[in-house]
């Protein structure tokens, strides 16, 4: 993109908001978001990274789902972390997530809709940027 | 098949002892019982950080948070919330007891946490400066470029009272009107990322997490004092940080954001990275700017402070990465918004890299005027396989340690120093009874010996002189008189120290002499180190009762200086041995003790 104006930057703000919040809030798309920060990657969090893509494509859901990166979530000591945020599913920030538990992730979560016990954990704090 | 209702039950170490696995399995008794296990799903979830009302249920979706849960409660959980759909209120965390109704936001403050730096962290792709613009982002420059002028911007961070988050709390507003009303026409912004404390995570993650808004506040800056160019200070060993960073500027650049007439405001702002070898003597302002020169990073004297005279010879405002990250919400949210969180006179938030001996170690940032045991017991989840706690330390080699009987001060600038510690950039490390004060003194001597970069004499030979001293009483052959030693020599480098490396080198020393100094005295008249960690008051031996001559012991000693028959007691040649442990850790009857 070429140098903005400030309307253009504007505008591309309520453009991206609104894509954001639809996906928070009713897209359809499936996102897989995975803490990699150094702290994560040092955990595993690539090799995580990858065994998700791995099963997403076992399981026929690479069309539905977008697997992304972020920082640190600040629970270092459950690293690596992933969150899922789907439709009809509260989102959910899940710990200790080594490559060996990403397929059972992708396979309660996505594909059965339910929760992958003892794995989960709170976001620590309120998002200041929404309230 | 899809679930209506999800329960999370804490499965924390601090619930856990109040029966929270007893609730988890009456909620599945219960909704087998009333016929609804298809339509809600119980799981157990890690600690929520509030372990003060525990046990904690939450009900998903609807986000019902209930405190202080027992077991009785989980007919009426199921019965009310997931047949008829009706929160149990009763149970519903309330921030005071007066109002009948729990609303909303006191279910949303139950967190101790409160994230302002960190507010994208976690939350967006750092390589993404969409996510970042749709958070906000680069709204507050928008504000400093169009709506504000360069006064009001500082007024306005003078206002929210941020003060600098790199250990010595200077107030940001003010170092900003100093570098403004500085004569020149060249001026520089410098982002100090030259985080070298042990044990200290803070910038590092929030640059991996969030570049752009330092690079946002860079600019901010710039607007403010009149600068165009700016430096980011980073050390080397950060390459993910690095990257990143270099990746935003590259987008930052693309958008027009960053270079000339930045959104045809006809403002130009520019930044480089500037790599760091890892001193950490580089941390401090001066030292770093003759860092980024191209010199050997040293001191100097102040004043002249940066902001009248800095990078070649320049006007310079130096903010660290934390206080860079807080300007936009200063501006997008209001200096006034920002000066209602926090205690008086330290307004905002911290982060603190939270480890050591703690169960839930983690990059936190909690309001100014947190207490340092709602940091370590709610938040941290207490200490680690239930020993004691013994100390805290912040502020990493420059702070002290901090007991028990202090944890209850809210945190702020002033009350930390008061503490003997400091804020510091904000490492946390928390110790239980298995740390040896007089040993942990030792490390962070030997880290300021090695760092100290030997222009003043001070810290050149105090912190060698100090560290021999140390080093002697853990071998236990102190005397009465080092320890007047050490706090003679301590008080001098504080005193008359070039800069803060010595200034603050004795702090670990000084303030565990004055919490413990028993076991200093331990050290030096019993011979005797109680934790264990010192090791040459160390004696590993076998009980020949406990003993049953497995020989495990024998065939892990990498001297090897143990020896016995087989299913006989062994025994350990103690002037062979180099107390490594290995058999300690070995033996899986208790026979080797160590005293």
């Amino acid at each position: 993109m070429a140098k903005m104006t400030l309307d253009q930057l504007r505008a591309l703000r309520a453009q991206k908001q609104g894509e954001l919040e639809k996906r928070n809030v009713e897209g359809k798309d499936i996102q897989v978001i995975v803490g990699m920060g150094t702290c994560g990657i040092a955990a595993g969090a690539k090799q995580t990274f990858d065994a998700i893509v791995a099963a997403l494509e076992k399981h026929n859901m690479t069309g539905k789902v977008v697997v992304r990166q972020t920082g640190c979530m600040g629970l270092c000591y459950v690293e690596p972390t992933v969150e899922v945020v789907m439709p009809d599913m509260p989102p959910v920030i899940y710990g200790k997530m080594t490559s060996d538990v990403a397929e059972d992730l992708v396979v309660k979560h996505l594909v059965e809709h339910s929760l992958l016990d003892s794995h989960i954990f709170d976001r620590p704090a309120i998002d200041i940027v929404k309230h | 098949m899809a679930y209506k209702n999800f329960i999370l039950v804490c499965g924390g170490t601090g619930c856990e002892s109040s029966r929270s696995d007893e609730i988890y399995k009456n909620l599945l008794k219960e909704a087998e019982a009333l016929g609804v296990s298809r339509d809600v799903q119980v799981v157990k979830t890690g600690c929520f950080g509030f372990c003060e009302k525990g046990p904690i249920v939450k009900v998903l979706p609807s986000e019902s948070f209930y405190v202080e849960v027992k077991p009785e409660d989980a007919h009426e959980i199921i019965a009310e919330q997931v047949i008829k759909g009706r929160e149990v209120t009763r149970l519903l965390y309330r921030k005071d007891k007066k109002s009948d109704t729990a609303r909303l936001e006191d279910i949303e403050f139950y967190q101790k946490q409160f994230r302002i730096v960190l507010r994208n962290c976690g939350v967006i792709n750092p390589e993404s400066i969409d996510e970042y613009i749709a958070r906000t982002g680069y709204r507050a420059l928008e504000q400093a470029l169009f709506e504000m002028t360069p006064e009001e911007i500082i007024a306005e961070v003078k206002a929210s009272g941020l003060r600098g988050r790199g250990g010595a709390g200077f107030p940001t507003g003010m170092k900003w009107e100093a570098a403004r009303k500085s004569p020149g026409d060249v001026k520089y912004i410098v982002c100090n990322a030259d985080e070298g404390d042990p044990g200290a995570y803070m910038d590092r993650s929030t640059i991996e997490g969030d570049p752009h808004s330092i690079l946002e506040a860079m600019v901010i800056a710039g607007r403010a004092v009149g600068a165009n160019f700016g430096y980011i200070y980073i050390r080397a060993e950060y390459p993910l940080a690095i990257e990143r960073l270099k990746i935003a500027i590259q987008q930052a650049k693309d958008y027009g954001l960053l270079g000339k007439d930045i959104l045809g405001s006809g403002f130009d702002f520019d930044i480089e990275i500037r790599l760091g070898a890892g001193a950490f003597v580089c941390g401090e302002e001066t030292a770093l700017l003759q860092s980024i020169e191209g010199k050997r990073g040293m001191p100097r004297p102040k004043p002249p402070f940066p902001a009248i005279k800095g990078l070649w010879g320049k006007p310079t405002v130096i903010n660290n990465v934390e206080t860079l990250a807080n300007v936009p919400v200063v501006l997008t949210r209001g200096a006034k918004w920002f000066s209602s969180i926090g205690t008086e006179k330290s307004k905002g938030t911290k982060v603190f890299a939270l480890t050591g001996k703690i169960n839930n170690s983690g990059l936190i940032e909690v309001p100014m005027g947190t207490t340092l045991r709602e940091i370590i017991f709610d938040i941290g989840g207490g200490i680690r396989n239930g020993k004691k706690f013994k100390g805290v330390q912040t502020g990493g080699p420059s702070g002290g340690i901090i007991v028990e009987k202090d944890l209850d001060s809210p945190i702020s600038y002033e009350s930390l120093t008061a503490l003997g510690s400091m804020m510091g950039s904000g490492g946390m490390i928390v110790m239980d009874e298995d740390d040896c004060v007089v040993d942990i003194s030792k490390f962070y001597m030997a880290f300021c010996v090695d760092e100290s970069c030997g222009k003043c004499a001070p810290c050149r030979i105090g912190t060698k002189q100090m560290h021999g001293l140390l080093d002697k009483i853990s071998k236990g052959q102190g005397e009465d008189s080092d320890l007047a030693k050490l706090e003679q020599i301590g008080k001098a480098m504080t005193k008359a120290s070039l800069c803060m490396l010595g200034g603050s080198a004795a702090n670990p020393t000084l303030s565990t002499l004055r919490h413990f100094r028993d076991e200093y005295l331990e050290h030096i008249h019993d011979k005797k180190c109680r934790a264990g960690k010192c090791k040459d008051l160390v004696i590993y031996e076998i009980d020949p009762a406990k003993c049953i001559g497995c020989g495990l012991c024998a065939r892990r000693c990498p001297v090897p200086c143990i020896t016995g028959e087989k299913k006989k007691p062994h025994v350990i040649d103690g002037s062979k041995c180099i107390k490594c442990g290995e058999c300690y850790a070995a033996c899986k009857f208790g026979a080797v003790i160590k005293r």
